[in-house]
């Protein structure tokens, strides 16, 4: 302790003091102030930065995700229109079908019906021709018999015949 | 706390090894000389004081910068590099070049006073420099108060404008650069961001750091520098000085009591706060008290002693093991010597880094401290 004291130099002390005080003020001044704000101005900066980045990240997320939605809806709206057209076409066809098979059975009847009534009037003309046939052939066959007496004779029997078997 | 304690254990243990390898040296050269005729082991006593009484010299402040010295053909012995000015106060302000005292070996006259530089130090005598002695071999003379241009002076001067032109140029190289430094200011710029995230912030506190960031820059880099300087050929022990060291912690413990808050005071004059009754505090607090008011001024002492007694060790265990390649002359000792000096200087570099480190990080953390502000009663 007494060498420490022996050792102590007022002067030196002084001058520490005094030129430490005017570098500790004027670094304070001219270099501590200005470095410090800047790096807190930078520090600030790359903070705002890297915040801006997350908020673009974000709404890049959003977007997509949006992007993502519409697409999905346009996928189903598609795939909604396409069904429906399906529908329809399946619809048409069906009903188309069945028109068509209404008129075809339509179509069928008439013809059937002007089958039918072609027929009537074919066999009508036929059994007046058959009549007419059998009448000439039976007037024929009359004649000629009714030549004979006894052919004569004969028919009438059979006739007679033919009547009481009906 | 124990990182600091390693490394005043470092210092010690490197005073340790020095005595070991001075006695060792002594042993040696008494066995290697006690053959040799009589003459040539008092000149090895010589030396050996010279040795001593140079390193003795190189820890304290000097009154020139003087470079380097040797002695010539004529055997007179020459110094190497300039006189610095001395300003006494005497009755009056004296100031004269220290060219006068011729290194201690003349007497410098003014105004028909007479002054002689005795160790270092100025002493007022007669015409004929006589020094007076008490018992215990101490000079009585009168002591002109010296407020002399020491070589330590010039080197905090010298440091002082370094530190300056250096950090007012990395000030200005954000303004020119877009926010990012440039040249030299790319190496420090961390340094100071080291400061203040892991110094000042964790000790202090987010509220109150800035308030202290200039102080704390300032002494860290400062004595820094001022380690570092005293390791270049220079060898100017400023750091080592108890003065200076005396200073800086001055420094720590004014603005620490200055920027003191109500619960600073608080915890040194009524430390237990709640927790004991009054009664129990009138039988504690006599002794408490005290301790705590003693405590403000140990902080600081503490870092003065420890900043003062790292960089003198260091400074001794470099000059004697140098000291040391001189008194072994041999091809063995030599050049063993100096890779022991070459190592210690490595270790050296990393002790001023680390006294500096450790004197900022001990101020910031008294600086937390005094800036503290809490619930009382929940704390402790």
């Amino acid at each position: 302790m007494e060498k420490l004291l022996e050792e102590f130099s007022l002067g030196l002390f002084f001058w520490q003091t005094l030129l430490f005080g005017l570098l500790l003020f004027l670094l304070w001044k001219f270099a501590w102030k200005p470095i410090l704000s800047a790096v807190n101005d930078r520090e600030e900066g790359i903070k705002d930065a890297l915040a801006a980045a997350e908020d673009a990240k974000k709404e890049m997320q959003n977007v997509t995700a949006d992007s993502e939605k519409l697409l999905k809806e346009a996928r189903a709206e598609r795939e909604a229109m396409l069904k429906e057209a399906r529908e329809i076409k399946d619809k048409l066809i069906a009903d188309s079908k069945d028109q068509a098979k209404v008129e075809g059975d339509k179509m069928i009847k008439q013809a059937q019906a002007a089958i039918e009534s072609e027929k009537k009037a074919a066999v009508a003309d036929i059994k007046s021709q058959v009549a007419n046939l059998s009448v000439d052939i039976a007037e024929k066959v009359i004649k000629e018999q009714l030549s004979d007496k006894n052919k004569q004779l004969k028919l009438v029997d059979d006739l007679l015949g033919d009547i009481k078997l009906n | 706390m124990h990182r600091f304690l390693e490394t005043d254990i470092l210092s010690n243990m490197c005073i340790h090894v020095t005595k070991f390898l001075l006695a060792a040296a002594l042993l040696l050269s008494g066995n290697a000389f006690a053959k040799e005729n009589e003459s040539s082991d008092d000149s090895k006593k010589d030396l050996k004081t010279e040795i001593k009484e140079y390193i003795a010299h190189h820890l304290k402040d000097s009154h020139d910068f003087s470079l380097f010295s040797y002695t010539n053909e004529a055997h007179e012995h020459k110094y190497v590099g300039f006189p610095l000015p001395v300003i006494l106060w005497d009755n009056g302000l004296k100031m004269f070049s220290s060219s006068k005292f011729h290194h201690g070996k003349t007497l410098a006259e003014v105004d028909g006073n007479y002054y002689k530089l005795y160790h270092s130090k100025i002493y007022k005598t007669d015409a004929v420099g006589t020094i007076n002695y008490d018992e215990e071999h101490h000079a009585t003379n009168a002591k002109p108060i010296d407020f002399s241009i020491t070589k330590s002076v010039v080197m905090i001067f010298i440091t002082g404008l370094l530190m300056f032109f250096l950090f007012r140029g990395l000030a200005k190289s954000y303004a020119k650069n877009n926010g990012i430094p440039t040249g030299v200011g790319r190496f420090f710029e961390p340094i100071v961001l080291y400061i203040r995230d892991d110094i000042a912030r964790p000790n202090i506190g987010e509220k109150k750091y800035k308030r202290y960031m200039p102080f704390l820059l300032s002494i860290f880099f400062f004595i820094w520098f001022l380690n570092i300087f005293g390791l270049t050929p220079l060898g100017v022990n400023v750091t080592g000085n108890i003065a200076i060291t005396f200073a800086l912690a001055l420094l720590t413990f004014l603005f620490t009591n200055l920027t003191g808050t109500k619960d600073y005071w608080m915890h040194i004059f009524d430390p237990l706060g709640d927790t004991l009754p009054w009664y129990g505090k009138l039988i504690l607090y006599p002794i408490l008290i005290p301790i705590e008011l003693l405590g403000l001024f140990i902080k600081p002492f503490s870092l003065l002693i420890r900043l003062y007694a790292n960089m003198q060790a260091g400074h001794i265990v470099l000059m004697s093991l140098i000291g040391l390649m001189f008194l072994f002359k041999s091809w063995l000792g030599s050049p063993l010597s100096f890779g022991l000096a070459f190592a210690i200087s490595l270790i050296e570099i990393l002790v001023a880094l680390l006294q500096a480190y450790i004197f900022t990080m001990l101020s910031a953390l008294y600086f937390g401290f005094a800036a503290v502000e809490h619930d009382h009663a929940d704390a402790h």
